[in-house]
Formats: C-alpha cells, sequence, structure tokens
C-alpha cells in the first residue's frame, strides 16, 4: 500500500497561533517553550500548560523525531497514516506519516519533518521516515 | 441495608428503537423520560432536577425541560460525551443530598443514523486543539486504534485478545431480542472482518444505533416508599484525561483517576464486583478500562480478557450483559447511560435469564466520553442491589 494524493485542509489559525502557521508556510516547524519552568509544550498556547506562566517563547524545533503510535487508515479513497511523532524536544505532536511504503510504518521509527501545501493558504507538518 | 447510599437508582429505561425513522429527537428524550418513571412508580411531576448533555436539543435542558413540561428547581447540564450519564449520577447523588432536589431525571437520546457518520467532531475554531489536529483527517476508529497500537506495542497485546471482547459482548447479544446485533461471533469472525484502522477492525467497533435511555436517582427516603427495585449509588468518580501539553502516554484511560475514587467512596474493590459494566465503543476500550479500573494489572488486559473471561456464566467476570455497545445498542454515539441500565436490571434480578448473574450484588458501570487517543471524560459508578 502506498501513499496516494489527497488533499489537506486547512487548518484553523487564532490570533494564538499564527506565527506557529506562518512558519510552516516558511518551512519551519515552530515550538513554544516556557521561560519560567523551562518546559515546551504542544499544541502551541500563550500560557504555559505545565506552571502558567504568560512568558513562553517561539523557537525552531529540530524537525526529527520518533513515531509514538500511528494507525493506517485503510478503507477511504486516498489511504493515510495518522500518527503522533514525539519530537527530539519532548512533545508529541498529532500528525501524518507520508512519502512512505504504509505497510513499514512502525513505532519508534525514526522521522522528520516535511511539508505539505493545504487546500488554502497554510502548509501542515507531515513526517517521514529518515532515509526513506 | 447495610451499605450507606446517597441516592438510588429508582427507575430505568432503554427505548426499544434501533432505528427511529419517525420519532423526533426531542420525543425520544420524553418517550425514555416516561419510560424511566413508569418504572419507578414516579410521574413527571415528581421531578424537580433535570440532568442531560449535548445530545438533548436546545440550550442545556430549557428546551427539554418545556417540552416535557418539568417543573425544575435543579439543572446539570455537564457534557463529556458518553461518559455525562455516568457523571450526571454522581452529581444528583451529590445534589439529592444537599437538599437540592429529591427526584432527578437523567436522559440521553438521538438519531445519529440520520446523520453521516465519519470524521471527528469539530467542535469550532476557537477550539485550540482543532487546528492542530483536524487537517490530519482524526476520526473516532483511527483515534482509538493509536491508543490500542501502543498499547500493543508496550504490552505485547495481541487483535486476538481484543477480539474476545467482541465474542464475549456476542455471546450476550443472542439473547437480547433488542440488539442490533445477535449473532455469536467467533475471534476468527473478528480477524476476518475488514481492517478498517490498524489495528482495529470492523468487528472491533460498536454499532451505530438511535434511540435513548433514561435514568431517575432519588433520595433515600423516596427510596425507602418505592420498594426494593431501587438500587444504591455506593461511589461515583469522575476525571478528564487529555494529551498534558504534549507529554502524552496514550496507554491508559481517565479511569485511573475515577475508579480508585468510586471504589474509595463506596468502601469496596474490583474483586467485590459481581458485574463490570464498560463502555465499549471499541474493543481497545473495554480492555484498557479494566486494566485502570484495577481488574489487573497495567498491561495484563489481553490475558484478562481472551478465553472467554468476560462471558456471563464462562468467565470470572461477566461484562456488558446486554450485549453492550459492540452489539446491542449505542445510541447517539454515547454509551454511558446504557452501562447503568443494564446493571441496574442485573442488580434487580431482571436481566434476561440465560445472562442474568446469579445473586448479582455489586456492579461497576464506567462510561468514557471523547476518544482515548486525544482527551476523554472518565466516569464510574459502583452501584448495590437494595440490600447490599
Ligand atoms: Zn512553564
Amino acid at each position: 500500500m502506498s501513499n496516494g494524493e489527497r488533499s489537506y485542509q486547512q487548518p484553523s489559525v487564532t490570533v494564538e497561533t499564527q506565527p506557529y502557521w506562518d512558519g510552516t508556510a516558511a518551512g519551519k516547524l515552530l515550538l513554544k517553550r516556557c521561560r519560567d519552568c523551562g518546559e515546551s509544550h504542544f499544541y502551541p498556547r500563550a500560557l504555559c500548560p505545565f506552571c502558567f506562566s504568560g512568558e513562553t517563547e517561539w523557537y525552531e524545533a529540530s524537525g526529527r523525531g520518533r513515531i509514538y503510535t500511528f494507525s493506517v487508515m485503510r478503507r477511504v479513497p486516498a489511504p493515510y497514516v495518522i500518527a503522533f511523532v514525539t519530537l527530539d524536544e519532548g512533545v508529541s505532536m498529532m500528525t501524518n506519516i507520508v512519502d512512505c511504503d504504509f505497510d513499514s510504518v512502525a513505532i519508534d521509527q525514526e522521522v522528520q519533518v516535511t511539508f505539505r501545501q493545504t487546500e488554502g493558504d497554510y502548509a501542515l507538518p507531515v513526517f517521514t521516515p529518515v532515509g526513506g | 441495608m447495610s451499605r450507606p447510599s446517597k441516592a438510588y437508582i429508582a427507575g430505568a429505561y432503554e427505548h426499544p428503537t434501533r432505528h427511529a425513522v419517525d420519532i423526533s429527537v426531542a420525543q425520544l428524550h420524553a418517550d425514555v423520560a416516561k419510560g424511566a418513571l413508569a418504572d419507578a412508580g414516579l410521574t413527571k411531576d415528581d421531578v424537580d432536577g433535570y440532568f442531560c448533555a449535548g445530545d438533548a436539543p436546545g440550550l442545556g435542558g430549557l428546551s427539554m425541560a418545556e417540552y416535557m413540561g418539568l417543573n425544575l428547581r435543579y439543572t446539570d447540564t455537564t457534557e463529556t460525551g458518553g461518559s455525562s450519564y455516568v457523571i450526571h449520577l454522581g452529581h444528583a447523588a451529590e445534589a439529592i443530598a444537599a437538599g437540592k432536589c429529591s427526584v432527578a431525571l437523567i436522559t440521553l437520546a438521538g438519531r445519529p443514523k440520520m446523520a453521516s457518520a465519519g470524521p471527528s467532531r469539530n467542535y469550532g475554531d476557537d477550539t485550540p486543539d482543532t487546528g492542530f489536529e483536524m487537517p490530519f483527517s482524526p476520526t473516532i476508529v483511527n483515534n482509538y486504534a493509536m491508543a490500542a497500537m501502543r498499547h500493543c506495542h508496550e504490552f505485547g497485546t495481541t487483535a486476538e485478545q481484543l477480539a474476545w471482547v467482541k465474542v464475549a459482548a456476542s455471546h450476550h447479544a443472542q439473547h437480547n431480542k433488542h440488539a442490533v446485533r445477535q449473532e455469536v461471533v467467533t475471534v476468527e469472525d473478528v480477524l476476518n472482518s475488514p481492517m478498517i484502522a490498524d489495528p482495529l477492525h470492523r468487528l472491533d467497533c460498536c454499532v451505530i444505533s438511535d434511540g435513548g435511555g433514561a435514568l431517575v436517582v432519588v433520595s433515600p427516603e423516596i427510596a425507602k416508599s418505592l420498594g426494593d427495585r431501587c438500587v444504591k449509588l455506593l461511589g461515583q468518580g469522575e476525571a478528564v484525561k487529555h494529551l498534558n501539553g504534549g507529554k502524552i502516554d496514550l496507554t491508559y484511560t481517565g479511569a485511573v483517576v475515577s475508579g480508585p475514587i468510586a471504589f474509595a467512596e463506596a468502601n469496596l474493590t474490583p474483586a467485590d464486583m459481581d458485574l463490570a459494566m464498560i463502555y465499549d465503543s471499541f474493543t481497545i476500550t473495554v480492555l484498557m478500562t479494566l486494566e485502570d479500573l484495577g481488574f489487573c494489572e497495567k498491561g495484563q488486559g489481553g490475558r484478562f480478557v481472551a478465553d472467554g473471561n468476560l462471558i456471563s456464566g464462562v468467565g470470572k467476570l461477566p461484562f456488558n450483559t446486554d450485549g453492550g455497545g459492540l452489539c446491542n445498542n449505542h445510541p447517539t454515539n454515547r454509551g454511558g447511560m446504557t452501562k447503568v441500565i443494564e446493571a441496574v436490571r442485573q442488580l434487580r434480578g431482571e436481566a434476561h435469564p440465560k445472562v442474568q448473574v446469579p445473586d448479582c450484588t455489586l456492579a461497576v458501570a464506567h462510561g468514557t466520553g471523547g476518544q482515548i487517543g486525544t482527551r476523554m471524560g472518565s466516569a464510574t459508578a459502583i452501584l448495590g442491589r437494595n440490600d447490599a
């Protein structure tokens, strides 16, 4: 089973998350980190969900991580892989795994970020296995 | 009456329909309310507290109170998806104990067969997680599938073990003439059904059905006047679990919090339970919930559910003796209500004779709402026979 072409829905963007989506449009995966407790979190927020500090800052993630879990959606016109990827920065995010044989996808597999244009103005961070 | 109980379930009713072609959602709510009140030996004029969730049409309980002609001095519309009604049970007991109401009505009803199933519900663009999830096409089944996949990875849980949950439910459903699926299935049947989202097959998934159910919760004084069909609410707990700022662990559910609270309030343990009614949106939901409630060690759920251990009269822990959401009924995709209703039948000795647990004295009913792969409400109720 391989990756059929499918379209990606436009994300909903708020004043709080605009920098994240400006980042993906520029090919960058941005995260937020708390200046007070030092923890990164996902999805990015104005207030740190660990210590409730308002001192959170954007930074560019490495774009590398490992598959925490996944599932192949098979019985749809264009099958796809939904997953949670744990980034090297320690936070996990929902995403899709692309550009690979879906039957070879595995938990703990190393992946790196790539981007897909949505139906609208924004790009989505998706992941592909490192080294094909 | 050895064990103390703040409140009693006096009435319980499950709508017989599974496909409500010609019944409105409002009428379904009223039908089940009428059924539960008749079961209790009460009338709508006795109701002074009303509890409902997002499936009730209108703003909170306002429109349904008007439709049914209720005169209320208490209302609660806590919304946590399919776990709402098990939360309402606890809130009703607290309101009754506080003197805020004395006869609490809880309703659930809907017609999901009229809507298309598929993508996860979108709660609107202001919902902070929406933008970071919806574009990746999460669905209810692949969300649960991701939790299942991680459980299989960490603990060696197998597709065969998951299938046993469905097999047990089907053994019970064969005796329920209202059940959507009454045929007994085997592990092979489950594994041979189409793969929907790895590792969940079609038969790992619950049915979609219209219908509903209702409960009537009353004060101890009123329960005394209604007789020994009243069932004790001995303990209740609730919790919300979510993705925790991205520091995730999808191998457990909110039952790790709600279960111990409920068992502690009842001063009982899982080993005391004669019956477990566990929301079974998918087979994995049951397996993980049983672990989290403490019926077995974490990671041992696969072994625990295998080989018919959940089949009434066969295994050690009879579960979902009405056939559950996997086979019987899953009104408006919210399974907590029907779990309580069948527990009440069992504790009254009124379940189908083929599935009735002998001398059923104590039962746990558990609801899960939202999705175990992201964010969920969990609620646990410990119920006891009138003389428990
Ligand atoms: Zn912080």
